[in-house]
């Protein structure tokens, strides 16, 4: 007997009880539609936070103080932490140390309130070096400026505004030139950045920035929060890596590694720990949905008795007339996977409009930078588990229905 | 001897107690003989041609088919035989309501693995041959009776089998339609079809040139129909 006989055969088996085969797939529909989802929304997530990450630029290296923090308990000792001090900063930018590296700057940050006539801010004031602006890729509103060499050197009082600090404090109105307060000390605002948005986890909107050395006196701040170095190349980054340790260790007179008191982050590190987070929610999420398939897999596999036993005639001609027990297993196998492929593929085509629709609302109405793509990872694995799902559900009903005996199922009424 | 058979026993079992169906049966059959068995209901007529048929196995006793000895045959060996070998026409006619006349008579081809080409060329031709070329693509729950045992002849037919088993095939139908589709396997016979024929009816077996009279599982006796006799009363029907 052919296959594509038997396809015919099972088609035809199927389309005798429409209604009830529509009704039968649902919980097959409903399962791969919700895996579709999860796992489309998951990668869109995962590319929004990567591409954000990536933003910074692949060659940049972040150096942050205390140890690598394991869990989020530890993460506090990478903020409070005081280990990189100024000698370390001077160390590493210096050419024969790390010869890889192209830039070396020091970040530093300060929680503080910042008032301009009766205004006031509370944020967080980010002391840079002026190539960090490059970095990220900072660009200043006219009229206006960004703080340059100069000013880190000579510890100017000056300070570039987020766009949503410049709202904050001033409004509508101009700001550049005006002074703001910052612990009673006057500032001047050179410049107003672009809006740029959440990037790197830092959204330079909400701060105010100024020269590090400048934040650093404000601050009495005597370490830095992290330095980032850029390498002159990706390839270059393990070398840059192995030169800020050896400089580092050196510096803190720490023998075994195990003892560092700072750590290097990557951009390869972060997008692979993001990657991570995202995968295992994808996955637990997509378990969650997964539970609806067994369900509808039990379902398909009830009809699929009931199926059989109704067909208890049909059964017994077909063996009188030559079907083996095969052609009848076959028969009933390939009706339920027929049902569950059927049910998978209308899921694939349910789930993928929902995320289409999910990622238009999200761009239109939230502002989030959503992009849609064809989730084909999630439409094969829905096409293999939907499949499988008849497979595995449908193989008893199939089984019952090939062992019965011819002459038992031609006397059933 | 196409069917020979010798102490054929089918025994069922119900709570214990033993009931025999067919109690030891010896019986010959002809190559191109038309037999009839006949007896009254509960004689193991219908498990006997079930048996013969192959759709069911002996308890005991043995079963040569051309010579073979087939009651110890795999499932798959049987269907195969089946498949290849016999034509069953049943009371109840046995149709797939929802297909078409063709798809009914084609079924047993498909298990053949006939090409579909070739399937529907055989079909087709049986499908005239009975009379319900206009009726070809009509689903079969739309005909009548008659019609619907006449399919089931094509159905029997189309795999040229070397026998054809008949389980009260006029039972479900008037009597005008019964007569045509006895005329049916009177004609198979005249081609050289070997035709076992299960009845409760006399004047049915006796289109049949033997007559097996069953009673309590065993044969009670065998008769020779009088091919002259019956010939000259069809004559004067």
């Amino acid at each position: 007997m052919k296959f594509s006989d038997n396809l015919k055969m099972s088609y035809s088996g199927l389309t005798t009880h429409m209604s009830r085969s529509v009704l039968t797939i649902l919980g097959i529909v409903i399962g791969i539609t919700a895996i579709i989802i999860v796992m489309a929304l998951g990668q869109s997530a995962q590319n929004l936070i990567v591409g954000e990450i990536q933003s910074m630029g692949p060659e940049t290296i972040v150096v942050l103080p205390g140890k690598q923090p394991k869990g989020l308990s530890d993460v506090g000792g990478s903020i409070l932490g005081d280990s990189l001090k100024e000698k370390d900063f001077k160390d590493l930018s210096k050419k024969e140390n790390v010869p890889d590296a192209v830039n070396v700057s020091p970040v530093v940050f300060s929680s503080i309130n910042a008032s301009y006539s009766s205004q006031t801010y509370d944020t967080l004031v980010l002391g840079i070096s002026p190539s960090l602006f490059k970095t990220f890729s900072l660009e200043v509103r006219a009229p206006g400026t960004l703080f340059g060499q100069n000013d880190v050197n000579e510890r100017s009082s000056v300070v570039v505004l987020g766009n949503k600090a410049q709202t904050e404090l001033f409004g509508n109105s101009d700001s550049v030139g005006e002074k703001i307060k910052i612990k009673g000390k006057n500032f001047k605002v050179i410049g107003v950045l672009a809006k740029k948005g959440q990037s790197s986890f830092v959204n330079f909107d909400d701060h105010i920035i100024a020269p590090y050395t400048t934040v650093q006196d404000l601050s009495g701040l005597k370490y830095f929060n992290r330095i980032t170095v850029t390498a002159k190349s990706v390839d270059a980054i393990p070398s840059v890596i192995k030169d800020i340790e050896l400089v580092l260790r050196t510096n803190h007179k720490i023998d075994d590694p195990k003892n560092d008191d700072f750590y290097i982050q990557t951009q390869e590190d972060l997008v692979k720990s993001v990657s991570s987070i995202t995968d295992v929610l994808t996955i637990f999420l997509g378990s969650v949905a997964a539970i609806s398939l067994v369900v509808g897999g039990i379902g398909i596999m009830n009809i699929m008795f009931v199926s059989v036993t109704e067909r208890t005639r049909e059964i017994g001609l077909r063996k009188a007339l030559g079907a083996t027990n095969k052609n009848i297993l076959v028969q009933f196998l390939t009706e339920a996977v027929i049902l569950t492929v059927a049910g998978g593929v209308i899921g694939i085509i349910f789930g993928t409009g929902l995320t289409a629709l999910t990622v238009v609302v999200l761009n239109k109405f939230a502002g989030i930078n959503f992009t849609f793509s064809f989730p084909i990872v999630g439409a094969l694995l829905g096409i293999f588990v939907s499949s499988a799902v008849g497979f595995i559900f449908g193989i008893f009903p199939a089984r019952k229905a090939s062992l019965k005996s011819p002459i038992e199922a031609l006397r059933y009424e | 001897m196409l069917i020979e058979t010798r102490g054929l026993k089918k025994i069922y079992s119900i709570d214990g107690s033993e009931t025999p169906a067919v109690n030891g049966i010896n019986l010959e059959i002809k190559e191109g003989e038309f037999v009839a068995i006949i007896g009254p209901s509960g004689s193991g007529k219908s498990t006997l041609l079930q048996i013969l048929g192959c759709l069911d196995r002996p308890t005991d006793g043995e079963y040569f088919l051309d010579g073979k000895e087939v009651s110890k045959y795999s499932d798959d060996e049987l269907a195969h035989l089946r498949n290849k070998k016999f034509g069953f026409v049943f009371q109840s006619f046995n149709l797939l309501g929802r297909l078409s006349v063709l798809e009914n008579v084609e079924l047993p081809l498909i298990y053949a693995g006939v090409s579909e080409s070739k399937r529907r060329e055989m079909a087709v031709k049986v499908i005239n041959s009975i009379g319900l070329s206009d009726r070809i693509d009509f689903e079969t729950m739309r005909l009548s009776g008659g019609q619907k045992q006449r399919v089931a002849i094509a159905r029997a037919l189309v795999n040229e089998p070397r026998i054809i088993f008949a389980d009260e095939p006029t039972g479900n139908l008037d009597s005008k339609s019964g007569r045509a589709i006895l005329n049916f396997f009177e004609k198979l016979h005249e081609e050289g079809h070997t035709i076992i024929l299960v009845t409760h009816e006399t004047f049915l077996a006796e289109s049949a040139e033997r007559i097996i009279h069953l009673k309590d599982g065993l044969i009670e006796k065998e008769e020779i129909v009088n091919h002259k006799s019956y010939k000259e009363r069809k004559f004067f029907k």
